[in-house]
């Protein structure tokens, strides 16, 4: 099992007083906190590394350039990537979505194909897809949700045809922290030959994900989310799909030969990162790896599916509580999203701040779902490794603070 | 213990406006009117207002759903404005928004309007309360 208490000190932020309170971190579905490792590996870049990365013959720039590369071998290695050259580094989730979106999407979907995404999609997957679909006159498809809030595949044979190019779905809801049954979706979508894309900002930092045991052929994901810096995100792809793939941007460093009036591709998967790159926080995503590796991603998994057991229990004895999503932790990653009868999330999240409690409040970019609920906003609680039962505790300690002022 | 901000924040009087809203029925046909909506809490305030020649407001209705503070202060505001010239009611929005920002306003245009001065502690939430004075400014603009 994993060592919580030396986990916690390696968290400089879990000392922060807030509101004469100690920070209880429970926002880490939005962007979860840093260890010390990680900060100082940020430190160590910019005193020592700092330099343009791929270019340059001097010793700092050939460093840096070194550390970028380790940084791509540690993610490869996490995701059981073929090779290096299938991770490309974009800012976020977002950003690779929107790769895939513009440079495979746009270039390969027709008026009579159709895109299948599902209900459950975080803006992030399912704006680009809209894009998509508009740009080509494609349709948009959605796999429907059950009243528990996960995916129902009855209907998947109707809904991924011979007209479906791509599938692109959420691996672990952020919404309702379904963890959804990808293996069965992407086996119904190989069958018809459509491509794969699998958002992975709430399952690669939480349990092991295996790019070739999934067998997709796009996997985004965030560093932000598992320990690392914001404004590092990584798009997995297939070498075969990326060989065929037009570039996304276009520029410096994405080029094997300019002219005036033409230019030829790089090799992979530098053809996909024009422009100087952020050459500083992938160092951070890889020590990041490093940390939750030493603590083991079933052990992570483990962890988290112990702390939502607990506090579903908990939070379903709160009256007037609502649970959003499957009350199965088997099926249920680390995020906890409920509402309370007549009192507004966001009246919740002021209450509980007072405490030292950090949730999430709102629609967490997933709108069209809430208005599926009739719901315009609710409450999420979401966890990682460096939260314990305790925690949990002082989460429903506010909960009936919460209801003791409105009653 | 809750911290005092916390009371400062809902008052008991912002509570009961909460729980049950004034001016809350709908007015069918109105002069003005308009849709208030914040797409960051899902906070949303429909306004219709009746005036006669001389521009007073004497009818004033609002609908909403979202957080405390939001309804609370959309049934304030229409308490308040009632009775008083479209003109009046913008600068009365005029001083809500300099008391929301800390600037000197005049509390005695304010009236019970004043008891929702602890939101400004709360920065984040100075928009819920807000909301309903821009729904005002919409509909008779």
């Amino acid at each position: 099992m994993i060592d919580i208490t030396n986990i916690q000190n390696d968290f400089p932020i879990l000392k922060k007083q807030v509101n004469n309170n100690q920070l209880v971190y429970l926002d880490n579905a939005a962007s979860t906190q840093k260890p010390n490792q990680v900060i100082q590996s940020i430190v160590e870049s910019y005193e020592l590394y700092n330099s343009n990365v791929h270019r340059g013959v001097h010793t700092t720039s050939m460093e840096a350039t070194e550390r970028y590369e380790l940084a791509r071998d540690k993610v490869a290695k996490f995701i059981n990537a073929k090779s290096n050259d299938e991770i490309i580094f974009v800012r976020n989730t977002t950003e690779a979505l929107n790769l895939i979106a513009y440079a495979w999407g746009l270039n390969n979907i027709k008026s009579t194909d159709n895109i299948v995404v599902t209900e459950l999609e975080h803006h992030s997957n399912l704006v680009p897809w809209q894009f998509v679909s508009q740009k080509t006159n494609c349709e948009l498809r959605l796999i429907p949700t059950t009243p528990q809030g996960t995916l129902d595949l009855s209907k998947i044979d109707e809904l991924i045809t011979e007209a479906t190019k791509i599938v692109s779905i959420v691996h672990v809801s952020n919404l309702t922290g379904t963890i959804n049954p990808v293996d069965e979706i992407i086996k119904k979508a190989k069958s018809v030959g459509a491509l794969v894309c699998i958002d992975g900002a709430q399952s690669v930092p939480h349990m092991p994900v295996d790019v070739q045991q999934l067998d997709c052929e796009f996997l985004a994901f965030s560093g932000h989310k598992m320990l690392a810096p914001p404004g590092i995100g990584i798009l997995h792809a297939k070498t075969s799909v990326l060989e065929e793939l037009e570039p996304f941007l276009r520029g410096g460093e994405m080029v094997k030969e300019v002219t005036y009036s033409n230019a030829t591709w790089n090799d992979i998967p530098t053809k996909f990162e024009a422009g100087t790159p952020n050459f500083i926080d992938p160092v951070g995503l890889g020590v990041a790896i490093d940390y939750l590796s030493s603590i083991g991603m079933e052990n992570v998994r483990q962890h988290e599916k112990e702390l939502i057991t607990y506090a579903l229990d908990k939070l379903k004895e709160i009256p007037g509580l609502e649970i959003i999503g499957p009350t199965n932790p088997e099926i249920r990653g680390g995020v906890a999203t409920f509402t309370m009868k007549d009192i507004h999330p966001h009246d919740i999240g002021t209450i509980l701040d007072q405490r030292g409690i950090a949730i999430r409040t709102g629609h967490h970019c997933g709108m069209p779902y809430h208005k599926k609920l009739g719901l315009s906003a609710t409450s999420r609680a979401s966890f990682y490794i460096y939260n314990d039962y305790n925690d949990i505790d002082k989460l429903i300690e506010g909960m009936n603070d919460v209801i003791n002022f409105f009653n | 213990m809750l911290p005092s901000e916390l009371n400062d924040l809902y008052k008991e009087v912002i509570l009961d406006h909460y729980k049950n809203p004034r001016n809350s029925s709908e007015i069918i046909e109105p002069i003005y009117k308009a849709r208030g909506y914040n797409p960051f809490c899902g906070d949303e305030v429909n306004l219709q207002i009746n005036v006669d020649n001389n521009q007073v407001i004497q009818e004033v209705g609002f609908q909403g759903h979202g957080c405390a503070i939001s309804q609370a202060t959309a049934s304030l505001m229409t308490e308040t404005i009632k009775g008083k010239s479209i003109t009046e009611a913008l600068e009365i929005r005029e001083e809500f928004r300099k008391m929301m920002q800390g600037e000197n306003s005049n509390l005695e245009l304010l009236q019970d309007l004043e008891i929702l001065e602890g939101v400004r502690n709360f920065p984040v939430r100075i928009k819920c309360s807000l909301l309903s004075w821009s729904t005002l400014e919409d509909s008779v603009s």
